[in-house]
C-alpha cells in the first residue's frame, strides 16, 4: 500500500477516494505550480495537509504558511510576477485580510499565473459570519469558478491555472465548505516534467505601479481580459444543461432552473426524484457570466427560477441581462430571508421548488423529523490551559468589567460557564475594541483576550496603538504554543518554522511597562496577576499560558509505556458545591441523578488542572494509576 | 441494491473521522458507487461531529437530505438521539455505541440527558429497529468506533462489508501496534 503522499506524488495516472482539499493539492503538481502560500483557516487547511505530507526533499514546489493572508497573498504575487505558476489559498473570512493587495491583483500582469482558492463557508459551519466572496471578484475584476464535486475542484484547477498563465491574470477557485471535505472517487491524470523556478520579473511586463494616471491604462486591461474570459466561460464544459427527462411543456408552459455549484446537485436530485421535463442549467465558470448561453436558456423557457447559494448574486445579472434583451421569460427566484441563509440542501431547494410550482413539485412528502431540543455547544478539551485561565482571570475581575473576545478555540470563553469574550468582530480585533470601551470610561474595567498566532497575525498594529496613547486596559495573551482550532498549525512564536519570536520581547520592545507571564494551572498567581495588572494605569499584559493538551496528548499517547492517568472524586470529601462543573466547567465530570459528581474516564486526562478549584479538596489523582 | 444513507456523527474526539473513513472505504471496496462528506467544524472541541455517507449509482450530492437516513451509526447517545429525531427515515436502523457524554446543559440541569429507552423508542416510533453496543471490558475509549464496526459487520446491514474489507480499509490509514490493535478487536 503506497503511502498518502506517494500517492499525491505519483507521476502516472491513478484513482483514488479523496476529498475535495487533497484533489485540488493533486491538481497543482499536475498544473507544475511553483509557490503556494496560506494562513491555516477552515474549511481549507487540508489542502496544506496534503501539501506538507510530502517529505522536503521529494518537493518540486515550495509552500509556506504566512503570518496572515495579506502576507500570503503578496508572497504568491511575487512569485508570479517573477514567472512561477503560484497559489494563494485561505478561508473565506481571510479574503477580507487580504483584500488590500488581493483588489489590486486583476490590474496586474501576471506572467506565471495566479489561483485563488477560498473556502467559503455557507452556513458558518466554522466562521463568524458566511460572507460570500463572489461580491469580490467583481470589485476586483477577478473571474471566478465554482465547483461543485472533488471531481470538479479538480479539474476546475487545471483549467483555472491554464486560464491564469494564458490570460497573466488571477482566476478565483471558489470552493465552499462542504465541496473541500466532499469525497468520492477521481480519476488523476499525470504529473510531467519540472520546469524548475523562474527569476523572470521584467518591469516592462507591466506597469505594475498604479499611481494616478497608470490606473486606468491598467483598469481597462483588466476589463478587456474580463471580455476574453467570457468567450471561455461561453464554451466551457463547466457550464451545461441537465436534462434528465427533456424538457417539455408542462400545463402550457416550458419551465427551468438555473443554479451552480453544490446548489445544483441539490437540484439535480430534486429532478430525478420528481421524474417531470423540467430541466437545469448548470452555470459553475459562473463569472464572468456566460451571457449568450444564459440567453439562449432564458428565450427557450416560459418561466426559470434562480437557485443560487447565499446573496443574489446572479439573480441581479441574470435579471439585467433579460431586461436589457428584452426576454419575456418570467424569472423566479427565492422568497424569504432565510433562503439566503444556510446551506441549500436538496431538502430545502425542493421547497424553494415547491413554492413555485406547486403543481410539478409536489408537497406533504415532508420526511418524518422533529427538532431535537438538547443542544451540545462546543467546548474546551479536558485540560485545556484557557479553561484554568477563563477559570482563575474571572475570580480577579471587579464587577462591571468588559471583557473583548477574539478569535481562537477561546473564543468558546463566552460560551457557558464562562460568559467571557463579549464581543468579536474579526481576528486581532480585540486590542483596538478593547482601546475603544476605556476612552472616556472611568468605570469599568476593561480586559482583552488574543490567542498567540493571531498576536502575530493581526494583533501587532492594535498592540503598538495601545502602547502608543497607554490605552488603559489589560490585555490576555491567551498562548497555547500552536494555531490550535483549525488543526495544530506552526506559527511566528513556535519556533517550528525559523527561530521562534519571543512574545515577551516583542511586547518589550514596544515598550509596554507591565509585562507578566504565567502558566494558567498556577491560577492562583494568574488571579493575582490580572489584579495586579488592572491596577496598573495605563496598557498592561498578562501571558497567560500552557500548551495546547489536545495536541500535548496526541504526542504523549504514541510513546512507549504511556499510561492515561485520571482524576477521581473523593464522595467522603464532596459537599457538592459544584464549583468543578458550574464554575471551572470540565466537561469530564458527569454529574449523576442522585446529585453526585463522578469523571468520566473517557474524557479525563489526568492534568488534574480542576484539582485547585474545588472548595473542599475532593479531587485528586485517581491512586491505581499513580 | 436500493440505494443507502448511512448517517454517522458522535462527539468530537471520539474518533467519527476514521469510522466514517473506514466505512467509505469499506463501501467502495465492497463494490459501491460511494460520496461522502464530513463536517469538520469544530471537530475537535467536543461538539457534534457528523459524517454522510451515501450509496448508489446516481447519487448527486454527498449530503443527506434531513429525515432520509437509513441507518444511523452513533458513537454517543445523545447524539445518536438526535440523528433518530432529525435523520432516521421511517424504517429505518441505528446502531449506538452506549457511552454517555453529557453536555454543559445537562450538567447545568438545563437539559436532561436522554435514556437508552427514550433513544429506542424514538426509533420504534419510526417503525425502525435500534441496536445498542457496550463493552465493559474495553480498554480504550478511542476503540469504540471498531466495536461498533464489528457489530455492523455481524448484522450484515451493507450486503459485502466484511471483515476482510474493513481489515483492508483499516491497513490503509495506520500502521503498527495501531493497526495490531484494531484488527485483532476486530477480529476477535
Amino acid at each position: 500500500m503506497k503511502k498518502f503522499y506517494e500517492q499525491l506524488t505519483d507521476k502516472e495516472q491513478w484513482k483514488g477516494l479523496l476529498m475535495g482539499n487533497h484533489a485540488v493539492a493533486r491538481a497543482m503538481l499536475e498544473a507544475g505550480v511553483k509557490v503556494i502560500t496560506s494562513y491555516p483557516g477552515s474549511p481549507t487547511p487540508e489542502i496544506a495537509e496534503a501539501l506538507n505530507s510530502v517529505p522536503q526533499d521529494m518537493r518540486d514546489y515550495h509552500f509556506e504558511w504566512a503570518t496572515n493572508e495579506k502576507v500570503a497573498t503578496e508572497v504568491a504575487f511575487g512569485s508570479s510576477i517573477n514567472g512561477n505558476m503560484s497559489v494563494v489559498f485561505f478561508k473565506s473570512v481571510g479574503l477580507n485580510v487580504a483584500a488590500d493587495s488581493l483588489v489590486q491583483l486583476g490590474l496586474m500582469n501576471l506572467t506565471g499565473g495566479l489561483v485563488v482558492i477560498l473556502g467559503d463557508d455557507p452556513g458558518a459551519n466554522s466562521s463568524q459570519n458566511e460572507q460570500d466572496n463572489r461580491h469580490f471578484a467583481r470589485m476586483s475584476y477577478i473571474p471566478v469558478m465554482e465547483p461543485a464535486t472533488p471531481t470538479e475542484a479538480y479539474k476546475m484547477f487545471l483549467e483555472a491555472a491554464k486560464l491564469s498563465k494564458k490570460h497573466q491574470m488571477p482566476i478565483i477557485l471558489r470552493l465552499t465548505t462542504h465541496v473541500c471535505h466532499a469525497k468520492e472517487l477521481i480519476s488523476f491524470g499525470a504529473i510531467g516534467e519540472s520546469n524548475g523556478y523562474k527569476a523572470e520579473f521584467d518591469v516592462n511586463n507591466g506597469p505594475y505601479l498604479p499611481i494616478t494616471k497608470t490606473v486606468f491604462p491598467l483598469k481597462k486591461k483588466a476589463m478587456e481580459k474580463l471580455d476574453l474570459i467570457r468567450k471561455e466561460s461561453e464554451r466551457s464544459p463547466f457550464n451545461n444543461i441537465y436534462s434528465p427527462f427533456g424538457c417539455k411543456e408542462i400545463n402550457g408552459k416550458k419551465l427551468g432552473i438555473i443554479s451552480s455549484s453544490m446548489p445544483a446537485l441539490s437540484v439535480m436530485e430534486n429532478l430525478d426524484k420528481a421524474g417531470k421535463p423540467v430541466d437545469l442549467l448548470q452555470i459553475n465558470f459562473s463569472y464572468p457570466m456566460p451571457e449568450e448561453m444564459i440567453a439562449g436558456y432564458l428565450k427557450d423557457k416560459d418561466e426559470v427560477i434562480i437557485i443560487e447559494e447565499l446573496d443574489r448574486i446572479m439573480e441581479y445579472e441574470i435579471k439585467a441581462l433579460a431586461f436589457d434583451r428584452d426576454i419575456k421569460c418570467r424569472i423566479l427566484t427565492r422568497k424569504t430571508h432565510d433562503d439566503i441563509m444556510g446551506e441549500l440542501t436538496s431538502d430545502r431547494t425542493w421547497d424553494i421548488m415547491t413554492g413555485h410550482w406547486p403543481e410539478v413539485f409536489e408537497s406533504g412528502i415532508k420526511p418524518v423529523t422533529q427538532p431535537f431540543a438538547n443542544p451540545r455547544i462546543p467546548q474546551m478539551c479536558p485540560g485545556c490551559g484557557h479553561r484554568s485561565a477563563f477559570h482563575a482571570i474571572k475570580q480577579a475581575l471587579p464587577d462591571g468589567t468588559i471583557t473583548v473576545g477574539d478569535i481562537g478555540c477561546h473564543s468558546l470563553g463566552f460560551f457557558e460557564p464562562y460568559n467571557m469574550g463579549e464581543m468579536l468582530l474579526s481576528m486581532g480585533h480585540s486590542n483596538g475594541t478593547a482601546a475603544g470601551l476605556t476612552i472616556g470610561n472611568e468605570k469599568r474595567k476593561v480586559l482583552a483576550f488574543i490567542g498567540d498566532s493571531t498576536f502575530f497575525h493581526a494583533g501587532l498594529p492594535a498592540i503598538i496603538n495601545a502602547v502608543l496613547y497607554d490605552h488603559d486596559f489589560t490585555l490576555v495573551v491567551m498562548e497555547n504554543g500552536t494555531t490550535a482550532m483549525t488543526g495544530h498549525q506552526p506559527h511566528a512564536g513556535t519556533g517550528e518554522i525559523g527561530e521562534k519570536i519571543s512574545i515577551d520581547k516583542v511586547l518589550e520592545s514596544f515598550g509596554v511597562k507591565f509585562i507578566r507571564r504565567i502558566d494558567t494551572y498556577q491560577q492562583k498567581k494568574l488571579t493575582e496577576y490580572i489584579k495586579e495588572s488592572l491596577d496598573h494605569k495605563g496598557f498592561s499584559v498578562v501571558i497567560a499560558s500552557h500548551p495546547c493538551m489536545l495536541k500535548f496528548m496526541k504526542q504523549q499517547r504514541r510513546k512507549e509505556g504511556f499510561v492515561q492517568k485520571h482524576v477521581e472524586i473523593d464522595q467522603s470529601k464532596c459537599e457538592r458545591h459544584l464549583t468543578c462543573i458550574e464554575d471551572f466547567g470540565c466537561p469530564s465530570f458527569v454529574k449523576n441523578e442522585d446529585g453526585s459528581i463522578t469523571v468520566n474516564e473517557d474524557l479525563c486526562i489526568g492534568d488534574g488542572s480542576c484539582r485547585p478549584t474545588c472548595p473542599v479538596s475532593a479531587i485528586d489523582f485517581k491512586k491505581e494509576a499513580k | 441494491m436500493k440505494d443507502l444513507n448511512i448517517y454517522m456523527c458522535g462527539v468530537g474526539g471520539q474518533g467519527i473521522g476514521l469510522l466514517a473513513e473506514v466505512m467509505l472505504r469499506a463501501c467502495h471496496k465492497a463494490g459501491y458507487d460511494v460520496k461522502g462528506v464530513d463536517t469538520h467544524g469544530l471537530a475537535q472541541r467536543g461538539g457534534t461531529v457528523v459524517s454522510h455517507l451515501r450509496i448508489g449509482k446516481k447519487i448527486h450530492t454527498p449530503l443527506i437530505p434531513s429525515g432520509k437516513a437509513n441507518i444511523v451509526i452513533a458513537l454517543e447517545r445523545l447524539e445518536g438521539a438526535r440523528a433518530a429525531s432529525e435523520m432516521l427515515d421511517e424504517g429505518g436502523k441505528v446502531i449506538y455505541y452506549d457511552a454517555e457524554y453529557q453536555t454543559i446543559g445537562n450538567r447545568l440541569g438545563k437539559f436532561k440527558y436522554p435514556t437508552h429507552e427514550e433513544l429506542e423508542a424514538t426509533v420504534k416510533a419510526k417503525n425502525g429497529e435500534s441496536v445498542r453496543v457496550f463493552e465493559e471490558e474495553l480498554s480504550d475509549p478511542r476503540m469504540q468506533n471498531i466495536v461498533l464496526i464489528k457489530k455492523m459487520i455481524e448484522l450484515e446491514w451493507i450486503p459485502g462489508v466484511d471483515t476482510a474489507i474493513v481489515s483492508e480499509a483499516l491497513a490503509e490509514l495506520m500502521q503498527g501496534k495501531m493497526l495490531e490493535k484494531n484488527l485483532e478487536l476486530l477480529k476477535a
